[in-house]
C-alpha cells in the first residue's frame, strides 16, 4: 500500500492540473478541488505512514505506546481541509458570479484588455 | 564641522515651504547658507594650511563600519570653498534666471540638496560615507537637469546622467569595498597607511580598474563622455554649477585622494595619461564645430577634464600641483562662461551664435565679466589661467605626445575664447541684436564677480592662492619639494614662448572657425556610431526586450501563469534532485506490498478509475458525483491510516462542497468543447510531468523516513500537560490554540465574501 500511495496521488495531481489548465470554468473548479485534495494527501504521506494505530492513548496511561500515528501532520491536515473547504467554497461562488457577469466559460475570454464594455455606471 | 556639512540637508527641505511663505525672497536665506559654510570654512583656513587635518566622526553603523567620518584637510579645502563661493553666487543667479517659475523652492531643494552632498563628498574620510554622498549627488543632479519636466529631452538627458553616473557609482562602491577587504581600512586615512599591502594585493586591478570607472563616468571621461553635453538640457545654473564647477569634478576629487594609495603601478600612468588625452583631444575637436554656446562650453569643460585626468596620470610634484591650479582657474572661468552664456540666453531667448552679434552694445557689465574669463581662458598673462597653462606646459614639456595634446586644447580654448567674447559682444557688426528685455542685476553680478575672482587669484597667486594650493599638495604627494612656486612671471623660458606660440595659432584658428563648422557637417555620420548613439540604442533594446518578455511572462492567460510556476517549481525540484542524487530502493516498500489487503487494492483502483471517467465526462452532475467519490476515498484512506479526526472531518466537508456543488449547479456553465488538439496534448504532457515529479518525491521521503522530536514532545505532553487523550485534539485546541483561532477568522472571513458575492447584484448597480 505504502507503494501504490504515492502513484494514486501522482494521478490525482496530474488529473487536478489537467483540469486547472482547461479554459473551462467549471473545470477549473473541479481542477482546484482535487488539487487541494492531492496536496492534503502528499502531505500525509509526506508525514510518514503508520498503519492502525492512532494517536490516542488509552485509559490507564500517560503516554501512548508506540507504533502510533504521527499526530503533527494529523493536526496540519485538519486546518488545511478546513481552510481549503473555504477556499473552496469562495471560489464556486465568485466563478459563478464571473459567470454571470461576463457570459462565458471560456477563461480566455476574462483577460483584462478583451472584457465586457463597462455597463452603465 | 558635522553640523556644519549636514545642515544643508535641513535647508533643503524647508525651501518649498519657505518660497511658500516669502515668494521669490526664499533665494535670500538659501543663499545665506553658502555664505555662512563659506565663511565658516574660511575661518578654517588657518589652521589647515599649517598642514592641521580637521576630524569629525560620528557613529552611525558601528558594525557595518559605516560612520559619518569627516576630514578637512588642504585638498578638501580647496573644493569646500569652490563649492561654498559657487553656491553662494549661483543661487543669487538663479533667483533672477527663474524669476517667476512656480517651482522655485522645489529647485532651491534640489539645488542645496546637491550643494550638501558635494560638500559630503569632499570632506567624507569614511569610504561608505563618500559613496553615500556620491549617488545623492548623481540624484540630486537628475532631478536639476530634468528640472524642466514638460520638456522630452530634459526628462532623456536626466535618464542618461543618472544611468551613467548612478552606474559608475555602483562599480566605484565595489571597488571601494575590494579596496577595504583587501586592507581592512574603512576610511582613506585608514587606506593610506596599508598602501603597501594594497599594491600587491590581488583584487588590487579589479579595484582599481572599478574606482576607475566610477571616476570616469562622473567627470565625464571617454568613453563616457556624452552624458554631459545632453545634460545641457539643465538650467544654465545648473549647468555652471553641476556640470562645469563642482560635480564633474568630483571624479577629479577622488583621483586625486586616491592618487597617493593607487599611483604606484604603471598602470596608473597609462590608464590617466590614455584616457584623459583622448578626452582632451575629443573636448577640442568637438568643441570647434558647435554654434550653440552651451554644448561649446559643455565639450571644452571635457576637453579640461581631460586635461586635468591626464596631469593626475603624469603624477609629479609639477604635474599635481598644474591640476590644482588648473581646476581652480578652470572652475573660476568656466562658470563665468555659462552664467554669460545663460543670462545671454535669458535676454536673446537664443544661445546660437550665429544670431547673436554686437551684444555689448546693450549689456556691457555682462560683455566685461565674459571678457575676463575669456582672457583666463586663453592664457593671458596676468590671469590664473595664464599660470594654469605655463605650468601644464612645463609638466608635459618632457613627453612629446603629451605636450603637443596640451598645446592643441590651448589652442582651441584661445579660439573659443575669442569667440565668445570677443565676436559675440565687441565685433562690430552694423545690425547688433536688440535684447528682449533689460538684463537685471542678479544676471550679470555673479558673472563679474567671479571673472574679477579668477583676475584677482592671478595677481595675488603668491599669497593666498599658493598657500591653498600648497596645503592641497600635502594630501596627495608624500614628500613635496618645492620646487616650482606659484609666480605670475617666471622669465622668457622655452614655456613662455610656447605660450606666445599658443596665442597667436589660436587666433588664427578663431579665423578658421567659420570654415571648420562648414566642413564639420560631413562628419556628422560619425556620431551614429559614437557613445551616445550606441547608449540609446542599448536603452531602447532593453525597453523593447523587456516589453517582450513581459508581454509573453504576464500575457493574462490564467492557464499560462500556472503552467510558469508548475514548471518552475518542478525544475528547482530537479535541480536539487540532480545536485544531491539518491537512490530510491524499493525493496522494503515492495515488500509491504505483499501485506496489501485486497479491499486497499480497490480503494486505490476505484480512485484512478473516477479520475479517468472524470476527464472523459461530459455531465456536469457525474462529474460531482465522481469528485464526491473521489473525497471519500481518501477519507477512507484517512481511516486506514490511523487518522480518525481528519476522516471525518473530509467526510463533512465533502459532503457540504457536493452539497453547495449542487446548490448552485445551474447557475454553472455548461460544457462545451472548448480545446484545441495541440494545446491539449501540451497540457496533458505538463499534468502528467508534475505528477510524475510529485511522485518521486513521495517515494524520497517514504525511503528516508525521519523522526520527528514533536511526535513524541506531543505524545508526552499530550496528557500529563493538557490532560486530554486524544493527542491530534489536544494540538488543535490547546497547544495550537491560536492557529485554530487563525483558521476560524479565514472561514468567517471566507463566509463573508460568500455572503456579499451571493448578495451583490450586478444588474442593480453593485447593491443588494
Amino acid at each position: 500500500m505504502d507503494l501504490l500511495m504515492p502513484f494514486m496521488i501522482g494521478t490525482l495531481f496530474s488529473v487536478s492540473l489537467y483540469l486547472i489548465l482547461h479554459r473551462h470554468l467549471f473545470k477549473l473548479i473541479l481542477g482546484l478541488i482535487l488539487f487541494g485534495l492531492a496536496t492534503n494527501l502528499f502531505l500525509f504521506i509526506v508525514g510518514g505512514l503508520t498503519r492502525g494505530s492512532t494517536a490516542i492513548i488509552r485509559e490507564q496511561e500517560t503516554i501512548p505506546k508506540e507504533p502510533y500515528a504521527d499526530p503533527v501532520p494529523q493536526a496540519l491536515l485538519l486546518t488545511a481541509i478546513v481552510i481549503g473547504f473555504g477556499i473552496q467554497a469562495f471560489a464556486i461562488v465568485l466563478i459563478r458570479r464571473v459567470y454571470q457577469t461576463f457570459k462565458s466559460n471560456n477563461l480566455n475570454d476574462l483577460r483584462g484588455d478583451r472584457g465586457p464594455e463597462k455597463k452603465k455606471h | 564641522m558635522l553640523f556644519a556639512i549636514l545642515i544643508g540637508v535641513l535647508f533643503a527641505f524647508i525651501a518649498p515651504l519657505v518660497y511658500r511663505l516669502l515668494g521669490r525672497y526664499v533665494a535670500i536665506l538659501m543663499a545665506l547658507l553658502p555664505l555662512a559654510l563659506f565663511s565658516y570654512f574660511i575661518s578654517l583656513y588657518p589652521r589647515v594650511v599649517q598642514g592641521e587635518v580637521i576630524i569629525a566622526n560620528y557613529t552611525w553603523v558601528e558594525a557595518l563600519a559605516i560612520n559619518l567620518q569627516f576630514r578637512l584637510d588642504g585638498l578638501s579645502l580647496i573644493f569646500v570653498l569652490l563649492i561654498t563661493l559657487f553656491g553662494f553666487l549661483i543661487m543669487i543667479y538663479a533667483s533672477a534666471y527663474l524669476q517667476g517659475d512656480p517651482l522655485l523652492g522645489r529647485f532651491y531643494l534640489y539645488l542645496t540638496l546637491f550643494m550638501t552632498a558635494m560638500l559630503g563628498i569632499v570632506t567624507a574620510d569614511n569610504i561608505f560615507c563618500l559613496f553615500l554622498f556620491w549617488e545623492l549627488t548623481s540624484v540630486s543632479s537628475y532631478l536639476l537637469i530634468g528640472f524642466n519636466n514638460t520638456n522630452k529631452q530634459a526628462r532623456v538627458s536626466a535618464w542618461q546622467a543618472l544611468l551613467v553616473t548612478g552606474g559608475g557609482g555602483l562599480a566605484l562602491f565595489a571597488g571601494l569595498i575590494l579596496l577595504s577587504i583587501a586592507s581592512g581600512a574603512h576610511t582613506f586615512t585608514g587606506l593610506l597607511a596599508q598602501k603597501n599591502i594594497l599594491a600587491d594585493h590581488a583584487s588590487f586591478l579589479p579595484a582599481f580598474v572599478l574606482i576607475m570607472v566610477g571616476c570616469f563616468t562622473k567627470s565625464a571621461q571617454f568613453p563616457f563622455h556624452f552624458w554631459l553635453p545632453n545634460a545641457m538640457a539643465a538650467p544654465t545654473p545648473v549647468s555652471a554649477y553641476l556640470h562645469s564647477a563642482t560635480m564633474v569634478k568630483a571624479g577629479i576629487y577622488l583621483l586625486a585622494r586616491l592618487a597617493p594609495i593607487l599611483s604606484g603601478p604603471d598602470v596608473w600612468f597609462y590608464t590617466l595619461a590614455g584616457v584623459g588625452s583622448i578626452t582632451a583631444i575629443l573636448g577640442a575637436v568637438v568643441a570647434v564645430q558647435h554654434t550653440d554656446i552651451k554644448a561649446i562650453l559643455a565639450y571644452t569643460t571635457i576637453g579640461a577634464l581631460g586635461l586635468l585626468v591626464m596631469m593626475l596620470g603624469i603624477n609629479s610634484t609639477l604635474a599635481i600641483k598644474g591640476m590644482l591650479v588648473f581646476l581652480v582657474a578652470h572652475a573660476l572661468y568656466k562658470g563665468t562662461l555659462f552664467l554669460v552664456a545663460g543670462a545671454i540666453d535669458h535676454c536673446m531667448g537664443t544661445r546660437n551664435i550665429s544670431q547673436l552679434r554686437c551684444l555689448g552694445e546693450h549689456m556691457i557689465p555682462l560683455g566685461i565679466a565674459a571678457t575676463l574669463a575669456a582672457l583666463s581662458m586663453a592664457g593671458i598673462l596676468p590671469f590664473l589661467g595664464f599660470i594654469a597653462k605655463e605650468m601644464l606646459y612645463e609638466a608635459t614639456f618632457t613627453t612629446p605626445w603629451l605636450l603637443g595634446i596640451a598645446t592643441l586644447s590651448g589652442l582651441v580654448f584661445v579660439a573659443i575664447a575669442l569667440l565668445l567674447s570677443y565676436r559675440l559682444f565687441w565685433k562690430k557688426s552694423s545690425k547688433p541684436t536688440p535684447p528682449r528685455h533689460a538684463l537685471s542685476i542678479g544676471l550679470y553680478l555673479p558673472p563679474l564677480v567671479l571673472g574679477i575672482a579668477g583676475l584677482t587669484a592671478g595677481l595675488m597667486v603668491s599669497s593666498v592662492p599658493s598657500k591653498l594650493i600648497n596645503g592641497a599638495m600635502q594630501q596627495i604627494v608624500a614628500s613635496h619639494s618645492n620646487t616650482y612656486k606659484l609666480a605670475l612671471w617666471h622669465g622668457f623660458t622655452p614655456v613662455f614662448w610656447l605660450s606666445i606660440g599658443t596665442v597667436i595659432l589660436g587666433v588664427s584658428l578663431y579665423r578658421f572657425l567659420p570654415f571648420i563648422r562648414i566642413r564639420s557637417v560631413g562628419m556628422q555620420h560619425m556620431y551614429k556610431y559614437g557613445p551616445d548613439a550606441l547608449y540609446h540604442r542599448a536603452f531602447e533594446r532593453l525597453l523593447h526586450g523587456a516589453k517582450t518578455f513581459i508581454a509573453k511572462l504576464q500575457n493574462g492567460y490564467l492557464r499560462s501563469y500556472i503552467i510558469y510556476i508548475i514548471l518552475f517549481f518542478c525544475g528547482l525540484l530537479l535541480i536539487v534532485m540532480w545536485r544531491d542524487p539518491s537512490d530510491i530502493s524499493f525493496s522494503q516498500p515492495a515488500a509491504s506490498l505483499n501485506e496489501t489487503q485486497l479491499y486497499e487494492f480497490v480503494l486505490v483502483a476505484l480512485v484512478i478509475a473516477a479520475l479517468i471517467y472524470l476527464l472523459g465526462t461530459r455531465s456536469r452532475l457525474t462529474s460531482i458525483v465522481v469528485m464526491g467519490l473521489v473525497g471519500y476515498s481518501a477519507a477512507l484512506l484517512y481511516v486506514l491510516f490511523g487518522a480518525p479526526d481528519v476522516a471525518a472531518t473530509q467526510l463533512l466537508i465533502e459532503t457540504l462542497t457536493v452539497v453547495i456543488f449542487v446548490l448552485l449547479l445551474h447557475k454553472l456553465p455548461a460544457f462545451t468543447y472548448l480545446s484545441h488538439q495541440f494545446q491539449k496534448y501540451k497540457f496533458i504532457a505538463i499534468a502528467i510531468f508534475f505528477g510524475a515529479v510529485m511522485t518521486y518525491v513521495m517515494l524520497l521521503v517514504q525511503a528516508r523516513a525521519v523522526d520527528s522530536d514533536l511526535k513524541k514532545f506531543y505524545g508526552a505532553a499530550s496528557y500529563e500537560q493538557a490532560h486530554g487523550r486524544n493527542i491530534v485534539n489536544v494540538i488543535l485546541v490547546d497547544f495550537r490554540g491560536l492557529d485554530t483561532l487563525g483558521e476560524i477568522s479565514v472561514l468567517a472571513v471566507a463566509a463573508i465574501g460568500i455572503y456579499a458575492l451571493l448578495r451583490l447584484n450586478s444588474e442593480k448597480g453593485g447593491k443588494p
